[in-house]
């Protein structure tokens, strides 16, 4: 494992190289072209060293192209709804980015209101615009307002685990009593169970296991969810 | 940057629903503490205080002035306590806000107006010399009932204290180092502690103990109580418009006595533990 800090070289070479997050390509005046970090990690790549990216935690989120966030509607101005995502500055949506959205029959947001959407421009000198529809299709999949259920807040490093298919805590949850969940990676999960107690329990469990936090493993959920009234 | 949104709206309904059945989000019951864990650092008067993910550090230093003109049998005791952008992103550098504005009001009454450390103790000579003593509160982390946990900070901080012992011959002052004789610890009348209540705009809803960030930011109103566990009342402070009937302050604070008994074996134990790991040798 090679861990870095922010400037650092890292040592990326492919012929059709890509980078993820962390990762910047910077050139200077002979045209040669180096790799450096720009986040503190580890740094990690695919086995045919094609794609390199640094695996960190933080808690505050900075918004990247084609990313799932959560969001609060904190404002409307005009056309376009301010939409809250927990980056630095707040991102804006526009009215008409919903599926089957038209002048006269737009969706009805209220300040407040929670949006599952997708980041579909993130510029270092530019304001955050989302979407919520797929950018192919135009369909909703999944993207839209939330409504009821509850938002759990958690580390970023822990809401790319609970994406993680192969991660055991939603199976195990699930195993347990139905729940909806969506999660976005601005370290935001909304859950939707039938019963109060079971979102408080979901709430803890991400608390539990979340990095930042207690950093529990499977046996200690298990446990944890036995002393649990569920 | 524009201060954060207030709780989403499904955020808002969940936590009053399930408060109205007496479930909290951490799972406490409504009037139940989150167990402070106090950890002491090298130095006296240097203490750690931690509920759930609020902390706060305190730190105490004495050192020698002259004393006002005004009241020059007393020592000085002051209390430096900022709120940093360090604590959570709402807090902003430079103009304090509504919350710091209260909270340094509230130590203030707690630990220095209570008359919580025997201030003409702190004299050496009257009218020449007095200690001052500097209070350092540093909100590390806030999680909700940040108030409670910087009272709690504070007032150990002060119990952890101790001062260089003096020797007063004639006009001559001799202050002796740690190493030469032990110092003493501070003379206390009492030891307030502090506790939040919160409540929340549907009146059937119970009024919470140690609320977290959201709770506290969905209440309608905050009780704060200092008292000892001596039953004694030091501060009573209701801030928001909820109604409050004189039966139910009578009975918060006889929770608040139980919680006030409670916390401070929990304090004595931890000063005990800590100081038997501070032995010194003398040969």
């Amino acid at each position: 494992m090679t861990y870095v800090l922010p400037g650092e070289s890292v040592p990326a070479q492919h012929v059709n190289l890509k980078l993820g997050p962390g990762l910047l390509q910077v050139s200077d005046a002979q045209k040669s072209s180096s790799i450096i970090s720009t986040r503190a990690g580890e740094l990690k790549h695919t086995a045919n060293n094609r794609q390199w990216w640094i695996e960190s935690n933080s808690r505050r989120y900075a918004p990247a192209p084609q990313e799932s966030v959560i969001g609060v509607v904190i404002a409307r101005s005009g056309d376009n709804w301010r939409v809250d995502i927990g980056s630095a500055h707040v991102a804006s949506l526009d009215g008409l980015a919903f599926e089957g959205a038209t002048k006269r029959n737009r969706p009805n947001l209220k300040v407040g209101s929670l949006l599952y959407a997708r980041v579909s421009l993130a510029h270092k000198d530019m304001e955050p615009e989302l979407e919520c529809f797929d950018a192919q299709t135009r369909k909703a999949e999944g993207f839209g307002e939330l409504k009821g259920g509850f938002l759990a807040k958690c580390s970023l490093q822990m809401s790319r685990m609970l994406l993680d298919p192969s991660h055991f805590l939603l199976p195990l949850l699930g195993s347990k009593f139905p729940l909806d969940v969506a999660i976005g990676v601005n370290g935001r999960v909304w859950i939707s169970t039938k019963e109060p107690k079971h979102t408080i329990a979901v709430t803890r469990c991400i608390e539990a296991v979340d990095p930042d936090g207690g950093g529990m493993d499977e046996l200690g959920v298990k446990k944890f969810l036995g002393t649990l009234d569920i | 940057m524009p201060r954060p949104p207030s709780p989403s709206i499904p955020e808002k309904e969940f936590t009053y629903g399930a408060l109205k059945q007496g479930l909290r989000l951490d799972g406490r019951l409504p009037l139940e503490l989150r167990t402070p864990t106090l950890s002491f650092g090298p130095d006296l008067g240097w203490v750690e205080c931690a509920m759930g993910k609020t902390r706060v550090l305190a730190q105490v230093d004495g050192k020698m002035v002259k004393p006002t003109p005004e009241r020059p049998l007393e020592g000085i005791i002051t209390i430096n306590s900022e709120i940093s952008p360090m604590a959570s992103s709402e807090y902003e550098p430079g103009r304090p806000s509504d919350e710091e504005v209260t909270m340094t009001r509230m130590l203030d009454k707690v630990l220095r107006r209570s008359d919580a450390v025997d201030k003409e103790s702190l004299c050496v000579q009257a009218g020449q010399r007095v200690w001052h003593l500097r209070l350092t509160i540093h909100c590390l982390a806030d999680a909700g009932n940040l108030l409670d946990c910087a009272c709690l900070a504070g007032i150990v901080a002060l119990k952890h204290y101790r001062r260089p012992e003096v020797e007063v011959v004639g006009d001559e002052v001799t202050i002796h180092h740690p190493s030469e004789r032990a110092p003493v610890s501070l003379s206390l009348h009492h030891t307030p502690y502090c506790f939040t209540f919160a409540y929340f705009p549907d009146t059937s809803t119970q009024a919470v103990l140690d609320p977290s960030l959201l709770e506290q930011r969905l209440s309608a109103g905050v009780l704060s109580i200092a008292l000892n566990a001596q039953r004694e009342l030091c501060v009573v402070q209701k801030a928001g418009g909820v109604p409050l009937a004189p039966d139910e302050v009578l009975r918060i604070v006889d929770i608040a006595v139980q919680k006030a008994k409670e916390l401070n074996t929990l304090v004595e134990r931890r000063l005990q533990e800590d100081w038997a790991t501070r032995h010194v040798e003398v040969r």
